[in-house]
């Protein structure tokens, strides 16, 4: 877990921030980002495990993001946050793609839980 | 979404209202009446037209054959009258110039004259000569008469002036009804001699008798000043005035309608000529209705039969037809009570799912401050408020996570994830969902009955959404009992589509005015101890299953909730 890196994305700037403080401060490298656009350049030039984007965000949305990175780098893992219960008909299967889903607010230590749970997917046999 | 007629549930108890219900049915007895009324009519009106024609072809026909008989009877009694009186006066005038004045001069001779008279023609009752100074100089017959002076008769002056005379009738010195025909003979000295014979009254009684079998009620007849000349049935006695006036002049014979206490009367009349005398007869016709009753018997029944007939059938079908439009109406009012309702709770759906998303974001943020400072302050080992600003933020986060509960549930209640699809046995599930509250039962006393069918279809569905859906159910009617209380399950198959699942319980009941609400969030007649979500959120399962939810309550009889799934998983709806 500690050797993992996390990009956190939300056009709430203020909670992914907050979240990258409290994760560093639990010893977990994470960066923060306000939108799509600028992440996906962040995972281009850096190094991530997982990656954690809000469903509902301007330029682009959450499923876009995950789109581009399932295109581009498939070994990254996908959590999607929202305070939605679910987006429109279109996306819902899309949101089930995601490798996890979390309802705003959670708490840190159910995003850790989620994100080891990501992590850990790929390494169990498939049935 | 499929209609409540078409499942078979009756969902009334959301659509009633006492005073639109009597307003409602003051317009369909108000149309029912005119129903009965229009149809009444236009099916009556040719009926009746009908029988009325034929009362009046009827009544057209009888007067006519009224007047007919009526008046061929007055022609032949007055021809018979006419022929009576002008053979006697004939007779007279042969007698008078056929004799020598001097021959009849002679009692005995008049005398024999009389007895020719009698014999020939009858009616004769005595004869007289008189001179033109009015003295009967001669007489025979039944009294004595001779000597009698007429000069101050009108008679006398008549027959002076006209040379025959038929007189009115009169009793006279003989006291029975008799006239008397007088001719004058212009003698050759340039006198007169006046021969006198009384009549008796008999004659023209007995001929008005034989002629008037049938044609009239009453024959009679009376002089130019209205008097009856002979006995009236009803319309005076003898020499009396009679009732009815007398008729204007005509040579024809004539049939009139004479108005007569409040009646009418078909007088035929005709004067006859060379005497004062009017025959009169006279016919009441105002029973023809009864006649035409009694005629018409066989149409008439038919008549009657028939408008029973139609007015059975008009009111059966007026009521039928009303039915009909009532049902109708109902099932549209039902329809798009359905309608509005399914909209209301979508936009509130909508609404509650906007407001929780929107909530949740800054909840987020609020939560991961407040965890920030948790952390910070925990790692801050010398701060001096590190115990109170920890226990605070613990409020802090506390308040977030009750709050998101809330939401959550909110969001749950629009929530579109696509439900599984297993075949599942609801009688196994529904035990399943009453064992987790197995402790409650038992620790309260309530006794949870089942009424499970043995041969029920699985239904293809997802098992979380009808445990969520049941539980809630099951759990509001827990909250419902009391202590002791019972609470029934049963499932059934409704129809070839659905499976029934009611959830009875012996509680209070919900009033009529909570029913309207119940399904609505944040509507809870619990108090502070329900967030009012519990309803609506299993009213949205059931409705994005493709099911249905009613409920069926009455205060003080406790509450049903019928759950309709179906029997094959549906598309999801919106």
């Amino acid at each position: 877990m500690k050797n993992l890196n996390l990009l956190l994305i939300d056009d709430e700037l203020e909670l992914v921030t907050t979240l990258v403080e409290r994760l560093e401060i639990r010893g977990i490298q994470a960066e923060a980002a306000s939108n799509g656009r600028d992440a996906l350049e962040r995972v281009r030039q850096g190094h991530f495990d997982v990656v954690v984007a809000d469903l509902k965000m301007p330029i682009m949305s959450g499923i876009e993001v995950m789109q581009t990175l399932r295109e581009e780098f498939p070994d990254i893992k996908v959590v999607l946050i929202t305070g939605h219960g679910s987006s429109d008909d279109s996306s819902q299967q899309m949101v089930e793609r995601a490798d996890g889903l979390l309802l705003k607010p959670f708490s840190i230590d159910s995003l850790i839980e989620k994100v080891n749970e990501v992590v850990h997917l790929g390494d169990m046999p498939h049935e | 979404m499929n209609g409540a007629e078409s499942n078979g549930i009756p969902n009334g108890e959301m659509t009633t209202s006492t005073p639109g219900l009597q307003r409602e049915s003051t317009r369909y007895r108000k149309l029912w009446r005119y129903s009965v009324l229009l149809t009444s009519i236009v099916a009556l009106m040719p009926l009746i037209v009908m029988m009325g024609v034929n009362n009046l072809q009827y009544r057209r026909t009888t007067q006519s054959e009224m007047r007919y008989d009526l008046s061929r009877m007055v022609s032949d009694t007055k021809r018979s009258l006419e022929f009576v009186i002008r053979e006697r006066v004939s007779a007279l005038q042969l007698v008078i110039s056929d004799n020598n004045t001097s021959d009849l001069r002679d009692d005995e001779a008049l005398a024999r004259v009389l007895k020719h008279l009698k014999a020939s023609f009858g009616g004769f009752v005595d004869l007289g000569l008189i001179d033109d100074d009015g003295l009967q100089r001669h007489y025979v017959g039944p009294y004595n008469l001779k000597g009698t002076n007429y000069s101050e008769e009108v008679w006398f002056h008549e027959v002076m002036l006209r040379g025959v005379n038929v007189s009115n009738v009169f009793l006279g010195h003989r006291h029975f009804p008799h006239f008397v025909i007088s001719v004058k003979r212009e003698l050759e000295s340039g006198q007169f001699v006046i021969l006198r014979g009384t009549i008796d009254m008999e004659m023209l009684t007995y001929q008005i008798a034989i002629r008037n079998r049938q044609g009239a009620d009453d024959a009679f007849v009376v002089d130019h000043d209205g008097i009856l000349q002979t006995q009236s049935q009803s319309h005076g006695d003898l020499l009396d005035p009679c009732s009815l006036p007398v008729p204007p002049f005509s040579p024809e014979i004539e049939v009139i309608d004479q108005p007569h206490n409040g009646g009418h009367l078909l007088v035929g009349y005709s004067y006859i000529e060379q005497s004062p005398f009017i025959l009169m007869a006279v016919r009441t016709y105002d029973d023809h209705f009864t006649d035409w009753l009694r005629a018409h018997s066989d149409l008439i029944g038919f008549f009657v039969g028939s408008v029973i007939l139609i007015i059975i059938v008009v009111f059966w079908s007026s009521s039928f037809l009303v039915r009909q439009i009532r049902a109708s109406d109902e099932r549209r009012a039902k329809m798009l009570h359905n309608i509005e309702y399914t909209n209301k709770m979508a936009t509130i759906g909508r609404l509650a799912a906007s407001v929780a998303h929107e909530i949740n974001n800054p909840l987020a943020i609020i939560n991961e401050k407040a965890g920030l400072l948790k952390d910070l302050a925990e790692h801050a080992e010398d701060h001096p408020y590190r115990d109170k600003s920890i226990a605070s933020v613990d409020s802090i986060i506390q308040s977030v996570e009750r709050c998101s509960a809330v939401t959550h549930r909110l969001l749950g209640f629009t929530r579109r994830m696509e439900p599984g699809h297993e075949m599942i046995d609801l009688r196994i599930l529904l035990q399943e969902v009453v064992g987790f509250l197995g402790k409650e039962a038992a620790h309260r006393n309530i006794e949870i009955q089942y009424h499970f069918p043995d041969d029920l279809p699985t239904v293809e569905c997802d098992r979380g959404w009808l445990q969520q859906i049941f539980l809630n159910l099951v759990n509001n009617a827990f909250g419902a009992v009391e202590r002791g209380g019972q609470i029934a399950l049963s499932v059934e198959r409704q129809n070839h589509a659905y499976v029934a699942v009611r959830v009875r319980d012996s509680g209070s009941g919900i009033s009529e005015e909570n029913l309207q609400h119940i399904f609505e969030p944040f509507f809870s007649t619990k108090g502070q101890f329900g967030t009012g979500l519990g309803l609506s959120i299993t009213y949205g399962l059931v409705q994005k299953l493709g099911g249905e939810i009613k409920v069926e309550s009455r205060e003080g009889e406790g509450s049903t909730f019928v759950v309709l799934i179906p029997i094959k998983a549906v598309a999801t709806m919106e």
